[in-house]
C-alpha cells in the first residue's frame, strides 16, 4: 500500500505541481493499492514541486519532481521497492540530504501544513483538531481561556506583538449585544507569505482558534479578511466554512453547549493599509479603507461600532495548539517576553528559502547560516531585511540578535509579520531603501498630510540618490523627514514607513556617502552608476546590442567582439536585457 | 424602500442579498469586475441602487482598491510581481522589457487590445523568483531571453485567435 502525496500550494502548483499531480494520476490508474492526494505548504519552497511517497513504514519526500521524475519514482519505489536516492530530500522528516533544514524547526503553527489534505475535516481531526473547542466547552469559563492564552505569553504574529491574552480581556470586558471575531488575513508586506501557507494548508486550525476566541469573549459573529490575491486561501477557507456549517461545526449550539458561532469570509481588494485594524473594519463595512484614530480600540467600539477582537491568522493558529497542550509548554519556549515559536517566509539571496517555524530566541545568524545554509554561490552575507515597509535591515554585524520582539525592535527592525529577506554583497541598500518607500508611499491611504507628501519627497530624494543626483544635505533631509513623519502621522503605515530608510542610513551610511560623493554603488546594482561592459570571451559578435543601443554607444565587426563606449553610453541598460551570451556585466 | 426591478450586471438572488446594505459594495463590485473585467460606469449606478450608497461613494472605494479598474482590461493580463525577492532578482529589468517589447508609453494595455500590464506587490511564489504570472499561468526564474519568449508565444497565439 502506497500514498503519494503532493505539495499543492501556491508555490507549488507554480513549480509545476499540478503536471506532477496528473502525470502521477496517470500512471497509477492500474492500482488499486496506490492512493493519490495532495497537501498543502511543506515548507522547502527551493525543492518544489514536492512529493510525499509513504509505503506504510516510511515517509520519503522527494524534491524537485517533474513528470519525467515522477514515472521513474513510481517505476523504482513502487514497482521495485528501491526508493530512487538521489532525489529524496527527507526522510521521515528527520534525515536526509536536508535534515539541517528541519533540525532547528519546531511546528506549532504549521503542525499540519503539508500532513494534511486541507479540504478535509476528518483529516484534520485526526491530528487534534476540533479537540481544542470541545475541551473549552464541556470544560472551561470563558475566564479559564482567557487565563491560558494570557499566561502562555502569546503575542500577536501580525508584527506590533500585543498580549493576546489581554487583548482577549479587553474585549471580554466590553459589554455588548453583539460582538465580533475578526481573523486579520490580509497579509500584504511583499516578500511574506506565512499567513497565506496557513491558509492553504491548514484552515482549520485558524477556524477553530476563531471558535476559542469567539467563546471566550462572547461573540458569536467571526469575519476572516483575506487578501483577494491569493484565490487559492480563499477557495480552501471557502470550502472550509462550508463543510463546517453542513457537518453544524459553525452554527447554533456547537457540540450540544449553549454556544453558536459563525464565520464569513470577506475579500479585500488591494489595499495594503487593510492591514491596519481600524482601516480594515472600514473595509469589511464597505468603505474606502482609512484608519481611523484610536482609542476607542476595537476592543470597545470596532466593527459596525461593537466590541471586536482582531487576531492575526498565525496567533487563530497557536490557539488550538495551546489549550491541547498547555501555557506552561508555550512559555517553556522562547525568551523571557517572546515565547513559543514564529514563522518566517525566507526569501532572497540564502541558499535555502521557503517557510520555517523556529522558537523564538534563535539568533538570526542561526537561521541565516543554519536553517537556510548561508548565501548562494558563496557570496558575502550583508544583512537580512525583517518586517517589510514597516521594518528594517538588521547588518551582519548584529546577526546574533535574538529573535525577540523587544531586541529586534532595539536594532530598528521589527519583529513584523514574518517577513525575512536575506541580502548578499551585491544587493544596494540604498536601492532597497527605495523599493520600500516607493510601496508604502504607493500604499499611503492619504489621510495624514505627513505620511502622503512626507513619503513621496523621501521617495524623490532616494530616487536622485541611486541615480547619481543625490546632494550631500540629503541623508540628513532624510532623517529628519522620517522622523517627522513617525511622530505625526496616525497609523501604523505612516509611522513606520521610513523604517527601512532610517536602519539603512544607520547601519550603511557609507553606501549612501558613496552615492552621493563618488557617484559609486557599491553593490554595482544601481543602473545609473554601473559601467556595462562586454565580456569579449562571451560576446559573438551577433551586433544585437550595437543595433539596439539608442545611443549608438557599441561598436564591433560582425562575429568580432564588440565595444561600448563609456563616453557615450547612457546607462538605459538595453543591451544588458538584449544579449542572449550573457556577454554583457554591469562593473 | 424602492424594489429593484431588472438590473443588467446582478441576478435576483444578488440583489435580494445585497439589497439596502452598503456593506455589499466591495462584493458587487468584486462580482462584477470577475465577470466583466472592469467596471462599466452602469453597474456603477445599479450597485448605488441596490445597495443605497451613492454613486460618487462607490466612486470613492472604486479608485481607493487596486483591484478595480474601470477600462476593460487587454486579453492576456499579465501580472509581473514586484515583491521584495523578485524586486531583488531583477523585476525592474523585466518590466523594463515588458515596456520595450509590448511599446506601452504610460499605458498599462497595449493598442491591440491583446496585453495589460500590472505590477503586483507579491504572488507568493518568492523562492521562483523573478515571477509572472499571464492570466492563470505563472512563469518563474525569469531571464530577460526567457520573457522575449513566451511575449512572442502569446503574441503569436493571440493573432491566431483573433
Amino acid at each position: 500500500m502506497y500514498k503519494i502525496i503532493v505539495g499543492m500550494a501556491t508555490c507549488g502548483i507554480s513549480a509545476g505541481a499540478e503536471r506532477v499531480y496528473k502525470a502521477f494520476e496517470n500512471i497509477i490508474k492500474q492500482r488499486d493499492d496506490v492512493t493519490l492526494s495532495s497537501t498543502g505548504c511543506m515548507g522547502m519552497c527551493y525543492r518544489e514541486p514536492l512529493v510525499e511517497i509513504d509505503d506504510g513504514k516510511n515517509r520519503y519526500l522527494y524534491g524537485d519532481v517533474d513528470e519525467k521524475k515522477a514515472q521513474m519514482i513510481f517505476e523504482s519505489h513502487i514497482q521495485k521497492g528501491t526508493p530512487l536516492e538521489d532525489s529524496i530530500v527527507l526522510i521521515d522528516y528527520e534525515r536526509g540530504k536536508e535534515e539541517e533544514f528541519n533540525k532547528r524547526q519546531y511546528k506549532i503553527v504549521l503542525r499540519n501544513c503539508g500532513h494534511i489534505d486541507p479540504d478535509s475535516i476528518e483529516e484534520y481531526e485526526k491530528r487534534d483538531g476540533y479537540k481544542a473547542i470541545r475541551k473549552v466547552l464541556s470544560s472551561m469559563t470563558p475566564e479559564e481561556v482567557i487565563d491560558v492564552i494570557f499566561k502562555s505569553g502569546l503575542r500577536g504574529r501580525g508584527g506590533a506583538g500585543f498580549l493576546t491574552g489581554q487583548k482577549w480581556k479587553f474585549a471580554r470586558a466590553s459589554v455588548a449585544d453583539q460582538k465580533y471575531v475578526i481573523c486579520n488575513a490580509d497579509e500584504g508586506d511583499p516578500g511574506a507569505f506565512m499567513d497565506r501557507s496557513v491558509l492553504e494548508g491548514d484552515p482549520h486550525s485558524v477556524v477553530e482558534g476563531m471558535m476559542i476566541c469567539g467563546y471566550a469573549i462572547g461573540a458569536t459573529q467571526g469575519y476572516i479578511y483575506c487578501r483577494a490575491e491569493y484565490p487559492l486561501a480563499v477557495k480552501r477557507l471557502k470550502k472550509a466554512i462550508k463543510l463546517l456549517e453542513e457537518k453544524g461545526y459553525l452554527g447554533d449550539n456547537i457540540f450540544g453547549s449553549n454556544f453558536s458561532f459563525r464565520v464569513k469570509l470577506k475579500e479585500g481588494a488591494g489595499a495594503f493599509v487593510c492591514g491596519e485594524e481600524t482601516a480594515l473594519m472600514q473595509s469589511i463595512e464597505g468603505k474606502r479603507g482609512t484608519p481611523r484614530p484610536r482609542p476607542p480600540y476595537p476592543a470597545v467600539k470596532g466593527l459596525w461600532g461593537k466590541p471586536t477582537n482582531i487576531n492575526n491568522v498565525e496567533t487563530f493558529a497557536n490557539v488550538p495548539w495551546i489549550i491541547l497542550n498547555g501555557y506552561e509548554k508555550f512559555a517553556s519556549m522562547g525568551t523571557e517576553k517572546s515565547k513559543g515559536t514564529k514563522v518566517f517566509a525566507i526569501a532572497g539571496k540564502a541558499v535555502r528559502t521557503g517557510l520555517v517555524e523556529v522558537p523564538m530566541g534563535i539568533t538570526i545568524r542561526d537561521i541565516v547560516f543554519n536553517v537556510c545554509g548561508g548565501i548562494k554561490e558563496g557570496k558575502k552575507f550583508k544583512a537580512v531585511q525583517m518586517g517589510g515597509p514597516s521594518g528594517g535591515c538588521i547588518p551582519e554585524s548584529l546577526a546574533d540578535t535574538q529573535i525577540d520582539y523587544e531586541q529586534i525592535t532595539k536594532t530598528g527592525a521589527i519583529m513584523g509579520s514574518g517577513g525575512l529577506v536575506i541580502m548578499d554583497e551585491t544587493t544596494c541598500m540604498v536601492e532597497m531603501a527605495r523599493f520600500f518607500l516607493d510601496f508604502t508611499q504607493k500604499e499611503s491611504c492619504g489621510k495624514c498630510t505627513s505620511c502622503r507628501i512626507g513619503t513621496l519627497r523621501m521617495l524623490e530624494i532616494l530616487e536622485r540618490i541611486v541615480e547619481g543626483k543625490g546632494e550631500e544635505a540629503d541623508i540628513n533631509r532624510l532623517v529628519e523627514l522620517g522622523e517627522f513623519i513617525k511622530k505625526t502621522s496616525q497609523c501604523g503605515l505612516g509611522q513606520t514607513a521610513p523604517n527601512p530608510v532610517l536602519t539603512t542610513i544607520k547601519y550603511f551610511r557609507d553606501e549612501y556617502e558613496a552615492h552621493i560623493k563618488e557617484k559609486r554603488c557599491p553593490a554595482h546594482s544601481c543602473g545609473a552608476l554601473v559601467k556595462y561592459v562586454i565580456n569579449p570571451e562571451k560576446c559573438t559578435g551577433c551586433m544585437i546590442c550595437a543595433r539596439q543601443c539608442p545611443a549608438s554607444a557599441i561598436s564591433g565587426e560582425k562575429k568580432k567582439p564588440h565595444i561600448i563606449n563609456q563616453d557615450k553610453c547612457t546607462k538605459c541598460g538595453k543591451c544588458y536585457t538584449v544579449c542572449t551570451f550573457d556577454a554583457i556585466y554591469k562593473d | 424602500m424602492q424594489d429593484i426591478v431588472e438590473t443588467k450586471y446582478f441576478d435576483r438572488e444578488t440583489v435580494v442579498h445585497a439589497l439596502n446594505d452598503p456593506s455589499q459594495v466591495i462584493p458587487l463590485l468584486q462580482y462584477v469586475q470577475e465577470r466583466e473585467g472592469y467596471i462599466p460606469e452602469k453597474a456603477i449606478e445599479e450597485i448605488s441602487e441596490i445597495t443605497g450608497v451613492s454613486v460618487s461613494n462607490i466612486f470613492s472605494v472604486i479608485t481607493f482598491y487596486k483591484q478595480f479598474r474601470l477600462r476593460p482590461p487587454g486579453k492576456y493580463i499579465i501580472r509581473v510581481c514586484d515583491g521584495t525577492a523578485c524586486h531583488v532578482n531583477g523585476a525592474r529589468t523585466l518590466l523594463d522589457i515588458l515596456n520595450d517589447e509590448l511599446k506601452l508609453e504610460g499605458t498599462d494595455t497595449t493598442q491591440d487590445g491583446l496585453f495589460t500590464i500590472m505590477p503586483v506587490a507579491c504572488l507568493g511564489c518568492c523562492s521562483l523568483a523573478p515571477v509572472m504570472m499571464i492570466n492563470e499561468d505563472t512563469y518563474g526564474k525569469l531571464t530577460p531571453q526567457k520573457l522575449r519568449k513566451i511575449i512572442k508565444d502569446y503574441q503569436r497565439k493571440g493573432r491566431e485567435t483573433n
